[in-house]
């Protein structure tokens, strides 16, 4: 099981190494939302830096979804979906092949965003990167665990795309609220100790989310 | 091999199949017919697990198709090639043969391509390849694993002159190996020559249904058309 | 369509609902005694408190039967959830327009960001998304289950929404607080209009399952007379 899950996830990765489709547009709409939040604060421009973890997050989410959005849409081009339905393994595998990729998708955008927002907000981070690191990375898995299965069903709407940040947005919310948390407490404090529990709540919602979404893939699938 | 009894699908309100009822035993090949919205395509779909009835019962080799056990010896082809148009052919059947834990060694893989035609074209983005060559490909995509059960969808529409050639001869081997066979096609003569037996569908339910033994191409045509008449 | 039987059970839970509201309406606004801080603006909590936790069983409900629909694959479970949910919804708009109404000559703000409000609407929006999941799919089978699966992520989510807020207020506490204190003399009420709004949850609930039953049976002739055509 292990080497299909790899196999989905890389001939994802492959697909979008190649296309970049999906990549360049996260980046360039994360960058312009740290664009816009920085007219929409001009009103806070003194408290600006308490507002960069919310901002970030918000650009992440917004970027993420655009990623997920187009999940499916690769899939649906020839009909691909179809030909991995009718191969005898365990529908779940799909989830997590393609569920990990979109998670490296939302990692590197996060990570170029990052630094455009570190150059925009003159933040200066240096020790606190392992830090920020653990959160983004804990914080993305639990996105597109939930994510995944959402465009999904999303996909095979009516409204496609238009419908997914919809029925999303409502469910990340406790990852949002942790992930902005941890990463104030990190940027604006130095109370390490207290990241223990927005940690263990996002890696909770990951679990759960990850779980379910595995069991329940089969059902939201078509073609 | 294949049982189906009172099959129904419906779509909303408009019903697909209606108390579909039909046997199939292991090694027949069955050439389907009917007019566009009969219920053919569903009817395979069905059989193939994409799609669940909404009532009746299906059963292949004593599974319900979806589950893992009867999508394992299964090969479906439709008018979609569900090929990745951003990698190459041999990319493309590698990914599957992953899936389908078969040996994915480049080589095994090259003369699978070159069996369909396309030997040498094989590191080319499937998007460079013109309707013929990818469906030539698909055909080899959607029997990698040999599949017992071959399940057609209109399979020679649209396929170039290598790729006619190829399928029939796939096909009569297949048939030759014992391997059970349905395929939706409106060649009737076509039908006719790989066929063991010629089932028509109309409004969702077997029209008719005679083996090739038993009557004539003409005989067959006219029956047909007295069918669907001049709709 | 309905069976002479469910009928007359219906006309008596009917019967008792009206005299139970009324009752209700009577202990909130007259049997009760006068909240020594608020005043007579706490009475809102009769119909607040109550109309939450009845959301919360109609969501608990949706969840039970979005997981049989999945495992039986009978309609009937899915009517079923889709009842709850609607009731759910009714119930939280309750919430939500009574919380403001209580907050706003009690604290000055309209909203507080407080955990057990900001809960029920994100549990109201999670349920919105359900019902838009549901208007956006034509084929009714797949309807069901791409609602079965969201209303089990939607009600999984829902405790670690309400952790996530309330440890949020942790962090960032505000000077208002939540009421929960009741009174013994107050309980009588309280319990009273817990009941009423009891038999109107069961109430709506079985009106609303025999609308879609019945919208389902209309579904199945239609189905018939299309085939014979």
């Amino acid at each position: 099981m292990p080497g299909k899950v790899w196999a989905v996830f890389r001939k994802d990765l492959l697909i979008e190494l190649r296309t970049k489709d999906s990549l360049n547009a996260m980046l360039f709409f994360g960058i312009v939302v740290l664009v816009i939040f920085n007219f929409a604060l001009e009103g806070a421009r003194d408290s600006i830096r308490a507002a960069v973890p919310g901002v970030l997050w918000v650009s992440f989410v917004f970027s993420g979804t655009l990623g997920l959005n187009r999940m499916f849409s690769t899939e649906k081009e020839n009909s691909c979906l179809q030909g991995l339905l009718l191969v005898p393994m365990d529908r779940g595998i799909l989830y997590l092949g393609k569920m990990l990729a979109a998670a490296v998708f939302m990692l590197v955008a996060e990570a170029v965003i990052f630094i455009f927002s570190m150059v925009f907000f003159n933040l200066t981070v240096w020790k606190e990167i392992p830090y920020l690191i653990l959160v983004f990375l804990i914080g993305t898995l639990g996105f597109t665990s939930v994510g995944t299965i959402l465009s999904a069903i999303s996909a095979n709407t009516r409204m496609r795309e238009v419908l997914l940040p919809l029925i999303l947005f409502p469910v990340v919310l406790p990852i949002l609220i942790n992930a902005v948390e941890a990463t104030g407490i990190i940027l604006n404090t130095n109370d390490y100790g207290a990241l223990r529990l927005p940690l263990t709540i996002m890696s909770a919602f990951t679990i759960v989310f990850g779980t379910v979404s595995y069991l329940l893939f089969d059902f939201v699938l078509e073609d | 091999m294949i049982e189906v009894q009172g099959l129904a699908k419906y779509f909303g309100r408009h019903a697909a199949l209606r108390e579909l009822e039909i046997s199939i035993p292991r090694g027949q090949f069955i050439a389907l017919f009917g007019r566009n919205g009969a219920g053919k395509t569903t009817l395979l779909r069905i059989l193939a697990g994409l799609s669940r009835p909404s009532t009746g019962t299906v059963t292949i080799r004593g599974f319900r198709p979806g589950t893992l056990a009867a999508r394992a010896g299964i090969g479906y082809l439709s008018h979609n090639t569900a090929l990745y148009p951003d990698m190459t052919a041999v990319e493309n059947l590698r990914f599957f043969a992953r899936l389908l834990d078969l040996p994915c060694g480049d080589a095994g893989l090259e003369e699978r391509i070159a069996r369909v035609g396309l030997a040498g074209r094989g590191l080319e983005p499937v998007r460079n390849y013109s309707r013929g060559m990818q469906q030539r490909l698909a055909i080899a995509r959607a029997f990698l694993h040999d599949p017992g059960l071959l399940l057609l969808d209109e399979p020679f529409t649209g396929l170039d002159q290598k790729g006619t050639e190829f399928l029939q001869s796939y096909l009569k081997e297949a048939h030759a190996a014992g391997k059970t066979c349905v395929m939706a096609i409106h060649d009737e003569l076509l039908g006719y020559s790989l066929a063991d037996r010629m089932v028509a569908i109309e409004r969702g339910a077997v029209a008719l249904d005679l083996p090739v033994a038993s009557v004539t191409l003409d005989d067959f045509q006219s029956r047909y058309r007295a069918l669907i008449g001049d709709r | 369509m309905q069976p002479p039987k469910y009928r007359h059970l219906d006309t008596v839970l009917g019967g008792l609902l009206l005299v139970s509201m009324i009752l209700a309406l009577y202990m909130a606004f007259l049997g009760a005694p006068r909240e020594r801080t608020m005043g007579d603006l706490q009475r809102i909590f009769y119909f607040h408190v109550p109309s939450g936790m009845m959301g919360l069983a109609a969501f608990g409900l949706n969840f039970v039967a979005s997981v049989l629909f999945l495992i039986r694959k009978d309609r009937k479970w899915d009517s079923l959830a889709l009842s709850a949910a609607e009731v759910g919804i009714m119930f939280f708009t309750i919430v939500l327009v009574t919380g403001p109404i209580w907050a706003k000559p009690a604290w000055f703000v309209w909203w507080t960001w407080s955990p057990r409000l900001t809960s029920s609407l994100v549990l109201w929006l999670l349920y919105l998304a359900y019902m838009l999941i549901r208007s956006y799919v034509y084929d009714p089978e797949r309807r069901a289950m791409m609602s079965a699966v969201f209303g089990i992520v939607a009600f999984l989510d829902a405790p670690i929404v309400f952790f996530s807020i309330r440890w949020w207020r942790d962090q960032h506490p505000s000077p208002m607080l939540e009421t929960g204190g009741l009174s013994p003399a107050m309980r009588p009420a309280f319990y009273i209009c817990i009941g009423a709004f009891l038999l109107l949850f069961v109430y709506l609930m079985r009106r609303r399952y025999f609308l879609e039953s019945a919208r389902q049976e209309a579904e199945r002739l239609e189905r018939m007379a299309d085939a014979v055509r």
